[in-house]
């Protein structure tokens, strides 16, 4: 019994001071497990992933499709790849307000007191959470499908097209990292990230064209990532341009990581 | 024998509050150091400087003479954290909860398994490993934190409060798991807010108040600061109060104090007196209500030691005869 606590202590050390390779990868991928397990155990909170498509869609498709498409199925072929997106957006604020509440509890100063790499916990943290992009858009799909929603290109370009909003999804996770980190409250970091989502959702041309909008706005859209990423999900779901869109959606999530990535790991670094 | 951890002139500010000022601690391999203090003293902060969760303003924290500001991940390798809230994870089980920890540590898939059974069955956990730690009592998640911090053999180990909010029972089979760290060799740096927990498992206590040490010691040491246990007295009859004061003072050579009316209390530097007593208030037939053989508690310490009370005068530490 009392060997077992801690003897052979000098063994036992050395194999935990071994520094095995791509310990990040693998720290990042333990915790992302964690992420995924509470996930599963609280499918509540899913539910947010689940209704969102269902509700986005009806709404907008039977209020809208009338008068813009002449009718809902018409509608719906525009709509849905670019509701893709802005679902992986609002599933992603998620990642920032679980990662706010982490931090306050003692299981992440045990961590901290770990020798783990520092942007582990992180990189666990927006891993984890791409089981709801996943969720969003199989539902999103699963019921556009059944509102005449078809894709008419191929399933690998679909599949590329859900992959390149979970990766959007990806990088917007690490802007509500950072609120994570910096903000004290769970419930803060999920309004404000609702009020950075909320221009780059819906300053869009997800529902209506962009002829008829006013100059500012389209100045906006010109630089505005998620457009981008909706022109290249309408592409390669339902046709049409897709090599300019995709390109400049790839370096948005390249350049977004790139610069909120740190922000985030040296916020959490300096909560120590 | 060589120093396990040691802070030299520790200071942390927090904004204008200061919660260490200047605090030199030092524990030898393989012993236990107590810290004891009221809330607010600045034994967890002093705890996060060594666990590298806080970097000090000032002086030297060092573990197995590293650095921790210069060089966190070497000493992160060498110690486990047992915080006063419990660290684990409660949507996981508690074997899950020691596997993430495992994993974190990079150690083998093998050990993994053999430590998490081995670290179940040595808590009493056992039967609880596959339940998610949401249906933990207070008593097992404090085990399973505790055994969380060892899954690494770390050689030393903080434990921050290990037993605040435990009953008796619980505290006692934690101070057994205490206990058997230091028989592996293992350091041990124990917060508390009991004098009779710093008593049960310290080799020496470090006494802080408002982020300094007031006093540091061995046990016996500090006791004898302190003054050590008492005997108090209840008679049933206030008309045998003077008898009762007579016999007390007969035993043990000091003059009786009457901290409240109708009680007599007397210093008491063995136990042996107080049997005597016992059976020469029976020999004179005098009936007590009351009749104890009191332990200083934190209390006793900080008004011998700074002349103030303590704002958490809530813990007594009697025990009755």
């Amino acid at each position: 019994m009392t060997a077992v606590l801690t003897a052979p202590a000098a063994p036992g050390l050395d194999a935990a001071a071994v520094k095995r390779p791509f310990a990040l990868a693998r720290h990042s991928l333990a915790l992302a497990w964690r992420n995924l397990v509470k996930t599963m155990r609280n499918p509540e909170q899913l539910l947010d992933v689940t209704l969102q498509p269902i509700i986005f869609t009806a709404m907008f498709g039977f209020l809208l499709g009338g008068a813009l498409a002449g009718d809902t199925a018409a509608y719906l072929q525009t709509l849905v790849p670019a509701l893709m997106v802005m679902l992986t957006l609002f599933a992603s604020i998620q990642s920032g307000t679980n990662f706010s509440t982490d931090l306050k509890s003692g299981l992440f100063d045990r961590f901290r007191s770990m020798p783990i790499g520092r942007s582990a916990p992180l990189i666990g943290a927006v891993l984890g959470d791409a089981i709801r992009y996943v969720v969003t858009i199989v539902v999103l799909l699963g019921f556009s499908y059944l509102l005449g929603f078809r894709i008419e290109t191929d399933p690998a370009r679909a599949l590329a097209a859900c992959l390149l909003a979970i990766g959007l999804g990806f990088a917007l996770s690490w802007v509500f990292l950072l609120l994570g980190a910096v903000m004290k409250e769970p419930g803060s970091v999920q309004g404000i990230a609702f009020i950075v989502t909320f221009p780059l959702t819906f300053g869009t041309n997800m529902l209506t064209p962009t002829a008829s909008m006013p100059g500012w706005l389209q100045a906006w859209m010109d630089v505005n990532p998620s457009v981008y990423a909706m022109d290249a999900a309408r592409g390669l779901m339902v046709g049409g341009p897709v090599a300019t869109p995709v390109a400049v959606t790839l370096a948005w999530i390249a350049g977004i990581i790139a610069v909120f990535a740190p922000l985030a790991v040296a916020a959490y670094r300096r909560r120590t | 024998m060589s120093t396990a951890f040691e802070t030299e002139g520790l200071v942390k500010r927090f904004g204008d509050f200061t919660a260490l000022a200047g605090v030199d601690l030092a524990a030898e391999e393989g012993t236990v150091l107590g810290v004891l203090g009221p809330n607010g003293a600045g034994k967890t902060t002093m705890v996060r400087v060594l666990a590298t969760l806080l970097r000090p303003d000032g002086g030297a924290a060092r573990v197995d003479g590293i650095d921790v500001t210069r060089r966190p991940d070497e000493v992160r390798r060498r110690i486990g954290l047992t915080g006063q809230f419990a660290s684990v994870d409660d949507d996981l089980t508690g074997m899950e909860n020691l596997q993430l920890i495992g994993r974190l540590l990079d150690l083998r898939g093998s050990e993994i398994r053999s430590r998490t059974k081995q670290l179940l069955a040595d808590f009493d956990l056992a039967d609880a490993a596959k339940r998610t730690v949401k249906t933990y009592s207070g008593g097992m998640r404090r085990r399973l934190d505790l055994a969380a911090s060892l899954m690494g053999r770390p050689r030393t180990v903080f434990l921050d409060e290990p037993t605040t909010g435990l009953d008796p029972v619980k505290r006692e089979e934690l101070w057994g798991v205490v206990r058997r760290l230091v028989a592996d060799g293992t350091t041990v740096l124990l917060t508390t807010q009991y004098l009779e927990e710093a008593d049960a498992l310290a080799d020496e206590i470090s006494v802080f108040d408002h982020g300094r040490v007031i006093a540091h010691g061995t046990p016996a040491e500090l006791k004898r600061i302190v003054g050590g246990q008492s005997i108090v007295v209840r008679p049933s009859e206030a008309g045998s109060i003077d008898a009762v004061a007579g016999l007390l003072r007969k035993f043990t050579g000091h003059e009786p104090e009457s901290p409240q009316r109708g009680v007599l209390a007397v210093p008491a530097e063995n136990e042996l007196v107080f049997t005597a007593i016992v059976a020469e208030l029976a020999l004179a037939g005098i009936g007590v209500t009351e009749l104890a053989l009191r332990l200083p508690d934190l209390d006793d310490v900080f008004f011998k030691l700074t002349g103030h009370v303590t704002s958490s005068n809530d813990q007594k530490t009697e025990v009755p005869a």
